[in-house]
């Protein structure tokens, strides 16, 4: 992070990703606080991006823009007292709470670690080292992972399918 | 070869170098170098694809209509040509009407974001040698991902309308987006495991250096991607979301003038995109077989890129139209299995490959038969299996489709 294109870049990527965080959790509209968190996303994968990980920018893109935030809007269209405004927040507290401990807990990590130690050795292709981590090193948490994916799949189709012995369609 | 011009300024075969020549030319600090070439590149495509997609929104309509045995618009300008010029400027002046209701801001924003991902997509497709304007290492994902930038544009467009229809239209576009992108990635994983890159200029030499193209080793990864990409881009066979005698016009029914025209472009523009990247996944790129050393690298992209387009125009001129519940049980039953099992093929061949160390002249052939064979075992058997082609002359097919809607049979009862 040593020239000025990377800095000038990181410095709006940070801007947007915190103005959008921010709005998401200020704005009454729940589907605009879900556009917001898009652009939250968005932000993110371009830091990403300054940080050397090309993979893991369009992995975040791929997953995040385009499926938990639909994940998420399935949520809120399927829940009936989502509504249109989230109004009637009675569970500010505990929210506020929780994220206290998050912010509180991310703050003290970034002041931990020794960030000095790395230097990044500019763009080189980190999907390839990736992958073989994954397959490699990392197989069994990758495995145990997919394996979860797949239960909570199942899982939720056992959910929605009807009860009772299967009615022929006429 | 007598490649005397290459490099040269003068020589078009590669539109990237007068560019770089009149850049380096002005001797400026490489930073603005860069953001000059980017800015060039990048206005270079944009007037590509408007011309384009004028010129195709007359071909289509000539076309389809000739298939249809219609004329066709033929009275403005000569032969009709200056049809869409007359259509974008009547969309252009037709009064904005937002719905009473609407949210007033993502109703604006659904036409601007939708035409994001599909202009971004050419960012990293390469038109020549050094003509690309990313050449990421992960580029068949970041064409993939910026396509998924659409989902959530089409659910906002469906959502700010404030109308029930647009609403139901935009989650059945939704549905049919997302189970088909599963497909699409997994088409498109068997031709990356293959090849052993991400890098679309890698695949394009891969296909130049081992003299084939990827067509010919996977038909199967082709037909699918082709048929995926004709749900994310609402082509014929495929184009439920937009089917205008069942839901008025889709996800952008309140939409007029030309913000209705945002999303008209915004799918020719996904339907050059899927083109464009089937070529160079699939047909070799801007390479033909030595023929880019006389032509042009760039017209060679383009004529492929075109009469892969061309396909979409001829399925939507002859073929009727899917219902949603069958379109659905085709990505999940018939198509999800059948590319997993691609997939696995794929994967299995590159390690057989690698182990017997055969030479390419054997290798590839065997692949390229074992695949189009077991593709055409695999098509028919799995139709068989899920009760298609089994009840010939009893006046229905359809149990595929019996599981999950109704369905009344009404040749059955009569023969």
């Amino acid at each position: 992070m040593e020239d000025t294109g990377t800095v000038v870049a990181f410095w709006i990527f940070a801007a947007i990703t915190v103005g959008a965080a921010i709005g998401v959790a200020a704005v009454r509209n729940l589907i605009h606080s879900v556009a917001l968190l898009i652009v939250t996303f968005a932000g993110l994968a371009g830091l990403y991006i300054t940080l050397s990980a090309d993979f893991i920018a369009v992995v975040q893109v791929l997953i995040y823009i385009g499926a938990i935030a639909i994940l998420i809007i399935f949520a809120i269209v399927l829940t009936p007292r989502a509504g249109r405004h989230n109004q009637e927040s009675f569970m500010l507290l505990p929210a506020l709470a929780l994220a206290a401990l998050v912010a509180g807990t991310m703050i003290f990590v970034a002041f931990d670690t020794n960030w000095g130690a790395q230097r990044s050795e500019g763009f080189e292709g980190t999907a390839t080292a990736i992958g073989d981590l994954l397959l490699d090193r990392y197989a069994l948490p990758f495995e145990i992972a997919s394996v979860l994916l797949l239960s909570a799949i199942v899982g939720a189709i056992l959910l929605v399918r009807p009860e009772g012995p299967e009615e022929e369609a006429e | 070869m007598p490649i005397l011009l290459r490099g040269e300024w003068y020589d078009l075969r590669d539109l990237a170098n007068p560019v770089r020549e009149l850049i380096d030319g002005l001797g400026l600090v490489s930073e603005v170098d860069y953001v000059l070439w980017s800015l060039i590149a990048s206005l270079a495509i944009l007037t590509w694809l408007v011309l384009s997609v004028l010129a195709f929104i007359w071909i289509e309509r000539r076309v389809v209509a000739r298939m249809q045995n219609r004329k066709g618009p033929n009275r403005v300008g000569p032969a009709g040509l200056l049809q869409p010029v007359a259509d974008a400027l009547k969309l252009l002046l037709k009064e904005a009407i937002t719905t009473r209701g609407a949210d007033r801001l993502l109703f604006w924003l659904g036409p601007v974001i939708i035409f994001i991902p599909t202009i971004v997509v050419f960012a990293v497709v390469p038109f020549g040698e050094s003509m690309v304007l990313a050449d990421l290492n992960v580029g068949v994902l970041f064409m993939i991902a910026v396509a998924g930038i659409m989902t959530p544009a089409v659910f906002l467009a469906g959502w700010s309308s404030n109308n029930k229809y647009a609403m139901l239209a935009a989650m059945r576009t939704i549905a049919m987006l997302i189970s088909y992108e599963i497909i699409q990635v997994l088409a498109l994983l068997a031709a990356v495991i293959f090849i052993g890159s991400m890098n679309l200029q890698t695949i394009v030499s891969w296909q130049d250096e081992y003299n084939t193209w990827l067509i010919f080793i996977m038909p199967l990864a082709l037909v699918a991607y082709l048929v995926a990409g004709a749900v994310e881009i609402n082509r014929s066979p495929m184009d439920i979301s937009e089917a205008e005698s069942e839901l008025a016009a889709g996800y952008h029914t309140e939409y007029g003038g030309i913000k209705f025209g945002f999303f008209y472009q915004a799918e020719y523009l996904a339907g050059f995109a899927i083109a464009a990247s089937a070529t160079t996944l699939f047909f070799g790129g801007w390479t033909l077989w030595g023929l880019e050393e006389w032509i042009p690298g760039w017209l060679i992209f383009l004529g492929k890129l075109y009469a892969v387009f061309f396909v979409y125009i001829w399925s939507r001129g002859t073929l009727p139209r899917l219902r949603i519940d069958q379109l659905m049980t085709f990505a999940w039953k018939f198509m999800l299995p059948l590319m997993i099992l691609n997939v696995l093929l794929v994967a299995a061949e590159v390690v057989i490959w690698e182990e017997t160390g055969a030479s390419r002249n054997v290798a590839l052939p065997a692949i390229g038969a074992v695949n189009a064979a077991l593709a055409a075992v695999l098509v028919i058997g799995w139709a068989r299996f899920l009760g298609h082609g089994s009840g010939r002359g009893r006046g229905y097919s359809a149990t595929l489709t019996r599981e999950v809607g109704k369905i009344y049979y009404t040749g059955a009862e009569a023969s």
